[in-house]
């Protein structure tokens, strides 16, 4: 059962702000997608391993920085910027 | 204007002989689809934004051509794109209100790709909101149109992309699949559409949803225009980690052998006479002699569910950029944990908000193992169902989707009902194998014909079988 206050929590968890009518309705369609779900129980999944992605390789690159050559609009896309940087609140307080 | 062009049969091969003839100019081609777009774009919602120099791209091509230039592989072919894909210099909002003004910075490995084929992008089309949805309806931007029906849905979530070719809007488009959302638009408006195989073509540029399962693809109004695409965007780079040579695959069998999945074909699951018109796919195949094998893929009827947990979770992942930061909307808060709330609060639709919200919930402390560690698992079963198959086929025939384009409003309040749309198109991408939607025949519903869709599945890097099997279901259909 999924309840107004798991939903709360999860979008608390996800950073959105929810609208005060939207909790209950967001509810019921967890509710029923869960259900929906449900039926992946019936699976005998043991010994298997998981499928993370079907990429067969795993490639490595050099972690190495390298230059884009169309920074401006890099920093002309953020909100505020400050000597050619982006700048944000301040996160720690005293 | 050269007044003996149909763009309703107009090929994209037929247009290149025509640039060499000199039958006609890029720019005169450009112009019939702009009027046309004109014409048609304030019904069907298709394009989001037309681009202005779509003109002077026309114009570089011509000049080449005058110069005496061999016409490139989509010289002069004017091309929708999706607007999830990178075009610098251009918005890319992915329909969503938190990239309402987002400027793309650089060109996805496709559209570069493009590019230097000779395309001309035509413009970016509408799709649900970031990829999420199978009607278009969760654009910001409204839902496109079905032209076949303007009361019916496109499909989604490349809804926009696959209206723009079906209404002779672009001669192609570029799309992107998570789960059918290249294939089912495209059954739905009457087009074909490719979902390649995982890896084949490069994601980088390309606003990610679900990073294990996204790919892009062509829309195209014959198997072999989507292949041509398919064969300009295709191949590794290094830019997308994932992505791979492409080394294709062909037919193990000096008979193509075809595969009926039994567990899709028992029961209620489709209309009646969408079911009708695939067997009576199969039976061409028959008559044709090829031979026909019912199989089985004991785990798929799972795959929606596994892909409603797998999905879900890696969008939760692929979101929390969206942070009012670096780029998109940005809401003042107190501090700068209320600015992510009110900035996210504000800019995700209703869909977005449900699978973020979904994601969180089935990754969280004591539900992992019950959810997203059983679903990986049992997306390996289902992989591992088809690699047993195609053992023994070379092609599994299904339906695109259960029934045709559902109405405009009808399944929008009712995600599951939406989300069951997709039964026959997940298990392909769960397991990362390609597959291909052709229409065939049409069904009728109010008085109006709607095209139906059949489905081709084939291996890893068999998208070759695909459009073999493809063209001849197109000549006999």
């Amino acid at each position: 059962m999924i309840t107004r206050e798991d939903v709360k929590k999860m979008a608390d968890l996800a950073r959105i702000e929810l609208d005060a009518s939207e909790g209950a309705a967001l509810a019921g369609d967890l509710e029923r997608i869960l259900d929906y779900i449900e039926k992946l129980k019936e699976v005998n999944t043991k010994g298997v391993e998981g499928a993370a992605t079907t990429a067969l390789v795993n490639e490595f690159r050099l972690d190495a920085a390298r230059s884009f050559e169309n920074s401006a609009a890099l920093l002309d896309a953020a909100p505020h910027t400050e000597h050619g940087l982006v700048s944000v609140k301040k996160i720690i307080e005293k | 204007m050269n007044s003996r062009i149909d763009l309703n049969t107009l090929t994209i091969e037929e247009t290149r002989a025509r640039f060499q003839k000199g039958d006609i100019s890029a720019r005169e081609l450009a112009a019939i689809y702009e009027d046309g777009i004109k014409q048609k774009n304030g019904e069907l919602n298709a394009y989001i934004e037309i681009f202005e120099d779509a003109f002077e791209a026309a114009e570089a091509i011509d000049a080449r051509l005058e110069a005496g230039d061999m016409p490139r592989l989509l010289e002069g072919i004017p091309i929708a794109v999706k607007d999830n894909i990178l075009i610098r210099g251009k918005k890319a909002t992915a329909a969503s209100k938190i990239l309402a003004n987002y400027t793309a910075s650089f060109d996805a490995t496709v559209i570069g790709r493009l590019r230097d084929a000779g395309a001309i992008l035509m413009g970016r089309t509408n799709m649900d909101e970031f990829a999420m949805g199978s009607s278009t309806e969760q654009s910001v931007y409204g839902a496109a149109k079905n032209p076949h029906d303007t009361g019916r849905v496109a499909g989604g979530s490349s809804g926009g992309s696959a209206v723009a070719v079906a209404a002779a809007m672009a001669m192609a488009a570029l799309g992107s699949e998570t789960g059918g959302s290249i294939r089912q638009p495209a059954g739905f408006t009457g087009v074909v559409g490719l979902k390649p195989t995982y890896s084949a073509v490069s994601r980088n540029g390309l606003i990610a949803m679900a990073s294990s399962l996204d790919q892009i693809g062509p829309l195209a109004k014959t198997v072999r225009d989507a292949e041509l695409l398919f064969d300009v965007i295709k191949g590794k780079d290094p830019k997308d980690a994932t992505s791979a040579e492409y080394e294709a695959r062909s037919s193990l069998h000096e008979k193509i052998v075809i595969g009926v999945p039994q567990e899709w074909m028992r029961g209620d699951g489709m209309d009646a006479d969408v079911r009708t018109i695939i067997e009576r796919a199969i039976e061409t195949f028959r008559e044709a002699g090829y031979e026909v094998k019912e199989i089985s893929l004991p785990h798929t009827p799972y795959a929606l569910s596994v892909y409603y947990i797998i999905v879900p979770a890696e969008v939760s992942a692929n979101l929390a950029r969206y942070d009012g930061v670096r780029y998109g909307l940005s809401k003042e808060g107190a501090n700068v944990i209320e600015g992510y709330f009110k900035t996210r609060g504000a800019g995700f639709g209703p869909e977005v908000r449900r699978r973020a919200i979904l994601g969180t919930y089935v990754l969280s402390a004591g539900y992992y193992d019950a959810y997203y560690r059983r679903a990986s698992r049992v997306r390996r079963l289902i992989a591992q169902d088809f690699e047993n198959a195609f053992g023994e086929v070379d092609c599994i025939v299904a339906p695109v989707s259960p029934r045709p384009a559902f109405k405009l409003g009808e399944k929008v309040k009712d995600p599951l009902s939406m989300y069951l749309e997709d039964i026959f198109l997940v298990p392909a991408n769960l397991a990362g194998i390609p597959a291909l939607s052709v229409p065939y025949g049409v069904v009728e519903r109010d008085g109006k014909k709607l095209p139906v869709g059949v489905q081709l599945i084939g291996p890893r890097f068999g998208e070759g079988i695909l459009f073999d099997i493809g063209k001849f279901l197109e000549a006999h259909s």
